[in-house]
């Protein structure tokens, strides 16, 4: 910036956006807070903001009562799972449309994301019906093989975006120095992609952490994750509301943290490269 | 150059994506097909005759679907415009210079990683319940009537709910997109001296046209398959006056067990969202040319 900025035009600026910056925040803030809360003290009129009796009891009854750490594994082996199996397909796929384009390449990726634009809702009763019979309701498998599938052509798209960033001048380099395929892969392009991959990586477990319509709907006791076990407390748990705040903390605050480092992935991700 | 021997290659390391993508859009799709066109209950085990379109007439004159076809239109537009002019808003502010811009950015950013059954939970219970909720304690400290929010207003709070989920994504991309602004050609537009709103509207708002239409493509596709928030908040009532679209399939597939009826709406949801994806492809194929 050239211009001179005053110094009270950005004070005036830092209150006003610190203001709404914790207005925006204070839903996660106050359920933090009420967390660490005795359920009287939750419900107390008026209610108070910092000044209560800390107690971290909400948390221990939380995971004895209710097998928190389940629910927990299982989210984390469907996020992680269905992320790492996703990015095992589509790295070669992404990899050969970036750097050997044909004249259909165009075609096969436009295709792939229009089958992200499926509404789930379309295809839940063929996909209940089938894991009914196969047995693979209510599973992790299940659910790994669904979230892989939803979240494949993102993760192609993403790794697509990145790959073409790369130069292709160095693999052709590369090539006349007589580098097979194979050690082109390996000691080329794999260094130049690991921080694409780890972004792609990244989002896609908060995608699929947070993906509350097939966890929902494909589980009930086993294999349900935190989206489920939440959702169990709508009623009428719900209104303990210092235990609900110490599982809902519980469910969000890994996921929170990756998302603030993942901030730049997810415009170019979920926008399928359209803003950077 | 790309050699015969590398084409080949390619075409193996693409086929297992193209394939397992295929094979999840056409089985399940012809299935949901054929299924609409059967007399298919759960609760009915038998034959499962072909009825023709008498599910499709059955769900689409159904009182229910009206006010679901509502519902959606009105929880997408509800949403957008609220996340695209608070968006906008949010990001000229967070475009000033500021102290500690970055933990703002944190901040306005957070909610978008909540999941959705905790989000909704958190506002249905702890901001909306009308006896222990936040906002019913601010209305009796100023002497009104705290209002039972989701009993009367359904639709609206599950529209702010959700609107809280998604302004972060739009104030994110709206402010990547601003900053690519050339910060420069505003100046000079200052000193020949059009004013801030004139600013606003003849420059910003032009450079933003590409992001807003990102973002209401991306948002629908999102939003058309609102289910969780209505699931743990209201079950769609009282009524169906919080039902959607999705909601709706989902009722009549997984909680009536009607099979046939469900898919006769799976497939309607399906032209619906196919109507938006043709936009928002166009969009995306046009960038990727570029």
């Amino acid at each position: 910036m050239a211009r001179a900025v005053t110094t009270n035009r950005k004070i005036t600026m830092t209150v006003i956006a610190w203001s709404i910056g914790f207005l925006i925040f204070f839903p996660i803030l106050w359920t933090i807070l009420t967390s660490f809360k005795t359920e009287a003290e939750a419900i107390a009129s008026p209610p108070s903001f910092m000044f209560f009796n800390w107690t971290t009891e909400n948390y221990g009854v939380v995971m004895e009562r209710s097998n928190y750490f389940r629910f927990f594994m299982n989210s984390v082996v469907i996020s992680v799972g269905s992320t790492v199996i996703g990015l095992i397909i589509a790295v070669p796929a992404a990899w050969s449309m970036a750097f050997v384009p044909g004249k259909r390449t165009k075609d096969v990726l436009m295709w792939m994301l229009s089958t992200k634009m499926l509404p789930p809702v379309g295809v839940l009763i063929p996909i209940y019906l089938i894991f009914k019979n196969v047995g693979l309701l209510d599973t992790r498998t299940g659910l790994v093989i669904v979230l892989t599938l939803i979240n494949l052509p993102i993760i192609i798209w993403m790794l697509y975006t990145y790959f073409k960033e790369i130069p292709v001048d160095i693999l052709e380099a590369a090539r006349m120095d007589g580098a097979s395929l194979r050690n082109e892969i390996i000691y080329v392009l794999t260094p130049m992609a690991v921080p694409g991959i780890a972004s792609t990586m990244l989002l896609n477990i908060i995608l699929a952490w947070n993906e509350a319509f097939w966890t929902l709907n494909l589980t009930a006791a086993n294999a349900a994750p935190l989206t489920a076990f939440i959702a169990s407390y709508s009623s009428p748990e719900g209104l303990f509301y210092a235990k609900l705040s110490a599982a809902s903390t519980m469910a969000i605050a890994p996921i929170l943290i990756m998302g603030w480092f993942s901030q730049k992935q997810l415009v170019r991700g979920l926008t399928f490269g359209a803003v950077k | 150059m790309s050699t015969q021997h590398s084409r080949s290659a390619a075409r193996i390391m693409i086929s297992p994506s193209v394939l397992l993508l295929l094979a999840w859009m056409i089985i399940p799709l012809s299935l949901t097909l054929y299924f609409s066109f059967l007399r298919y209950n759960l609760l009915m085990p038998g034959a499962n005759p072909f009825v023709g379109f008498e599910n499709y007439s059955y769900f689409l004159t159904d009182p229910a679907f009206f006010s679901a076809l509502t519902n959606t239109l009105l929880l997408v537009g509800g949403v957008l415009i609220i996340t695209i002019v608070g968006g906008v808003l949010l990001a000229l502010l967070l475009d000033q210079p500021m102290f500690g811009q970055g933990i703002v950015r944190i901040l306005v950013i957070a909610p978008f990683f909540v999941m959705p059954t905790v989000s909704a939970l958190v506002w249905k219970n702890m901001f909306m319940n009308p006896v222990n909720g936040l906002f019913a304690f601010a209305a009796k400290a100023v002497g009104l009537q705290p209002f039972d929010f989701l009993a009367h207003a359904p639709l609206a709070s599950i529209i702010l709910i959700v609107s809280w989920q998604w302004l972060p994504f739009a104030t994110l991309i709206l402010l990547t997109a601003m900053q690519s602004l050339d910060s420069e050609r505003l100046e000079a537009a200052e000193m020949d001296g059009a004013g801030p709103f004139a600013r606003f509207f003849y420059m910003v708002v032009p450079h933003l046209s590409r992001a807003i239409t990102v973002v209401i493509l991306i948002q629908t596709i999102f939003l058309l398959s609102v289910f969780a928030e209505i699931l743990v908040t209201t079950n769609g009532g009282p009524g169906t006056s919080s039902t959607n679209l999705t909601y709706l399939v989902y009722a009549q597939s997984l909680l009536n067990f009607d099979v046939g009826g469900g898919s006769a709406g799976g497939v309607v949801a399906i032209i619906l969202a196919n109507i938006v994806a043709i936009f928002l492809m166009r969009m995306i194929g046009k960038n990727l040319d570029a």
